[in-house]
């Protein structure tokens, strides 16, 4: 056993943290917070540069072949600086759906162009019931005339507003159980008829509602096979859930670092805030919080990484880490007192995406009753 | 012993009801500001509310009848303080400051003069103070204070810089905690001012907070000059008579009542919105969560009703205002979670956004309620308070 990182894999989260903290500095996150867009084209591009979207694509698409496990370490310094942007969207969320479901041809045209930047993709999944599962997927396409006409609302969607093709999870058909007759488009964001709308949100992160309105889309654009997409989806799901996990344990880490230094530094009633043992045991919940929520995301990873079933391991990773990340941030409030209270400070960036980081793909309640399945309840 | 209110009182609720009804302007209604959220449009509508409020007597109805107030039993002013927090009128923090922490010491310390001047014009509605307490090296620590005042002939003399001023480039006058004599232990050597925020020399600097608001400030004090019958109380006195305003602070007896509103908001939504073939509300997840907030905002409640209670009978509260600040903080920021629970991915939405719900309050009290384990001492200092001196628990 060994629960540590590989040489190349520190090399990696060394880099990656120097790179972020050199090109991202939290101006430029609160910058990006605040625009419409949400990303910097220019970051992007370093970022392609340096193989980043590229990371677990295979050499023959353009990528470096690492690990969903490289990836991982990537997404929790991400998740550490917070680089605002639709690398999770296009390289999680897009590159690896294609990779995991798509045809030769599919994934020859779209891969080497997530590998170099030159793409933007999203998962177009939740509606307006907000939910997960099968039945929610209200969205149609009807085949007609050697295309498919694709109607319905989605909500929820993560960088839509940028994004070049959206995986559109649609019902084609109408199956005894909700999992059956569902099917992902590759849908150019572009085509007539698709409507999005950036939605304001507590995390200032870039979600939309995108309106299909008789999308025509060709027949060649469905991802894997008619009516039995909903397995993609739901490995898509189990890849994002821990991909996430992975960003929030790198956000955690850093609420905890940023405030422990805080509390070495702070004085009041001539000693630093940091010998009242009030605020040592919050730092030690702080870093128990952080710790556990690691290890049981790495689990998860490997397992991912691995191809082992990994439901319940998931499962547990994303109920504790999402949780354990608001509490982490909200001590990290309390710590900082009034000047983490201004929208100068960093603290509030970490205590908005924990909430995000919670909701998104599931949150606690929803993760434990899938344990509680596992459990055979 | 008896927890019902006398038929008086319960009439007197319905009669503050009606009035609240007519009296809260639509607008305001419209705008929604929540905590730490003012305008100036708002501001500007709720001075007027409080003017309103302030001819019924209603802003400080339990002072003197020779101030201006109603000298209203602490039963009646709980109720009025509970309508005014659930209908959501525009009275907020402002007000609290202005009646609970400053005019309080006035009446105790002030002279003749300074009551008359300031408590009649408080109490009518007139007057906001804003609370010049907190420096950047100076928090919880209060005592530590920095800003200098001197004498100088027939004035005082203020220079230092006082943060996180909520409300002071709206406030008429500051309540000003400095240092008189910087050459003795740190709490003998501070006295409190009055100093009209107009005076020369006062530069206000927004801060901006974590809703993207301005709500505090920075002061600057540069060689700012005020009469010498702006000193309140005795001349280095002042942090004896400030721990006697803080305890009045501490006792906010309406959160319970704000919070009600919010968990019935939340119920009415679960109620309403369909999933699995039915509600929210069938969800038992769902349903115990909101009973659990629905039972600790009532052991709120009959914390805040002993504090009215103690009042009644004469008994000055200390720890247990304490016990209730802290209690109610924890509190709304369990109910912020809750509520974000219950909406869901909703619960993200920032007012504007098509497809907010409930206005998006329950995200906007999600920040906001950040500041309340922090603004007028923390929740740390608090538990010191109830530990040390509602236990006797020793100190080293
Ligand atoms: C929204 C808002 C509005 C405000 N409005 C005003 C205003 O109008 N006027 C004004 O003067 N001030 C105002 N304040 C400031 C407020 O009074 C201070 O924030 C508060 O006193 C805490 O001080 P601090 O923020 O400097 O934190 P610090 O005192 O630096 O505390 C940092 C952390 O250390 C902890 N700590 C400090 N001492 C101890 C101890 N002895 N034991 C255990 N833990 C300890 C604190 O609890 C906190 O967790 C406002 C604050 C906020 C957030």
């Amino acid at each position: 056993m060994d629960l540590g990182l590989s040489e190349e894999q520190e090399m990696l989260r060394t880099s990656a943290r120097d790179f972020l903290q050199k090109e991202c500095p939290k101006q430029l996150v609160k910058q990006l917070d605040e625009s419409d867009e949400g990303y910097s084209p220019e970051l992007w591009r370093k970022m392609a540069e340096l193989g980043w979207m590229g990371l677990v694509l295979p050499e023959e698409y353009g990528g470096s072949g690492g690990s969903f496990l490289d990836l991982v370490v990537l997404l929790e310094e991400m998740g550490y600086n917070i680089l605002p942007g639709p690398f999770f969207s296009t390289v999680v969320l897009g590159g690896l759906s294609i990779l995991a479901a798509g045809n030769e041809e599919q994934k020859k045209e779209f891969l080497p162009k997530v590998a170099n930047g030159e793409i933007i993709l999203t998962l177009a999944l939740t509606e307006p019931s907000a939910k997960y599962d099968a039945a929610s997927v209200k969205t149609k396409a009807v085949a007609r005339n050697g295309e498919y006409v694709i109607n319905g609302t989605k909500l929820f969607i993560l960088d839509a507003n940028v994004a070049d093709y959206l995986l559109c999870v649609a019902r084609t058909k109408e199956g005894v159980k909700p999992e059956d007759g569902i099917t992902i488009f590759l849908v150019d964001a572009k085509s007539p008829g698709v409507k999005c709308t950036l939605l304001k949100t507590l995390a200032r992160d870039k979600q939309c509602e995108i309106i299909f309105d008789n999308v025509n889309v060709p027949k060649d654009n469905v991802l894997g096979e008619v009516d039995r997409g909903w397995p993609v989806v739901e490995s898509i799901l189990q890849k994002a859930a821990v991909a996430k996990c992975a960003e929030m344990v790198g956000g955690a880490q850093a609420s905890l670092e940023m405030a422990v230094s805080y509390a070495k530094e702070r004085v009041q009633f001539n000693r630093p805030i940091g010998s009242f043992q009030a605020i040592q045991h919050y730092c030690a919940n702080m870093v128990t919080d952080v710790d556990g929520s690691r290890f049981v995301t790495y689990r998860a990873a490997w397992k991912v990484s691995e191809g082992i079933p990994a439901t319940m391991d998931v499962a547990v990773a994303k109920a504790w880490t999402s949780e354990a990340y608001g509490r982490v941030t909200l001590l990290g409030h309390q710590i900082f007192g009034a000047i983490g209270f201004t929208m100068d400070h960093d603290m509030h960036l970490y205590y908005r995406r924990a909430k995000a980081g919670e909701i998104m793909f599931g949150d606690g309640d929803f993760q434990r009753a899938v344990v509680a399945q596992e459990l055979g309840l | 012993m008896d927890f019902k209110f006398a038929d008086e009182e319960e009439a007197f609720r319905e009669e503050v009801r009606q009035w609240l009804k007519k009296e809260i302007p639509q607008r305001w209604i419209e705008l929604d500001p929540g905590i730490w959220e003012e305008t100036e449009e708002s501001w500007a509508l709720s001075r007027q509310f409080q003017r309103k409020l302030g001819q019924k007597g209603w802003i400080a109805p339990a002072y003197p009848k020779e101030y201006g107030g109603l000298e209203m039993s602490h039963t009646k002013r709980l109720i009025l303080a509970e309508e005014l927090a659930y209908s959501g009128a525009p009275i907020g923090i402002e007000v609290e400051i202005t009646v609970n922490w400053v005019t309080p010491t006035i009446m105790l310390y002030g002279t003749e003069k300074q009551k008359k001047d300031y408590v009649t014009r408080v109490a009518k509605g007139d007057l906001i103070f804003c609370l010049g307490y907190s420096e950047p090296d100076a928090g919880s620590d209060l005592a530590a204070l920095q800003t200098r005042v001197v004498e100088d002939a027939d004035e005082y003399v203020i220079n230092g810089q006082k943060t996180w001023c909520s409300y002071g480039h709206y406030a008429d006058y500051c309540w000003l905690a400095a240092r008189t004599d910087p050459d003795v232990p740190k709490h003998k050597g501070i006295s409190m001012f009055v100093v009209d925020m107009k005076t020369p020399g006062i530069t206000v600097r927004p801060l901006i907070n974590i809703l993207n608001r301005h709500s505090f400030n920075e002061v600057f004090f540069d060689d700012v000059r005020i009469p010498k019958d702006n000193l309140v109380g005795e001349k280095n006195m002042g942090w004896y008579q400030l721990a006697m305003a803080l305890d009045f602070e501490r006792s906010s007896i309406g959160t319970a009542a704000i919070n009600q509103r919010i968990i019935e908001e939340l119920v009415q939504y679960a109620k309403e919105t369909k999933c699995n073939g039915g509600t929210l509300a069938d969800d038992p997840l769902i349903r115990n969560e909101l009973a659990g907030v629905a039972v600790e905002n009532e052991v709120l409640r009959m914390m805040c009703y002993r504090i009215a209670w103690m009042y009644s009978k004469g008994l000055h509260p200390s720890y247990e205002s304490s016990m209730s600040m802290l209690f109610g903080s924890e509190l709304i920021r369990r109910l912020g979670n809750v509520g974000m629970r219950i909406l869901g991915p909703y619960g993200q939405l920032d007012v504007g956004s098509k497809w907010a719900v409930l206005n998006a309050r329950i995200m906007r009290m999600y920040l906001s309620s950040i500041s309340m384990g922090v603004g007028g001492g923390s929740n740390e200092i608090q538990r010191n308070i109830i530990a040390m001196r509602g236990l006797g628990l020793p100190r080293q």
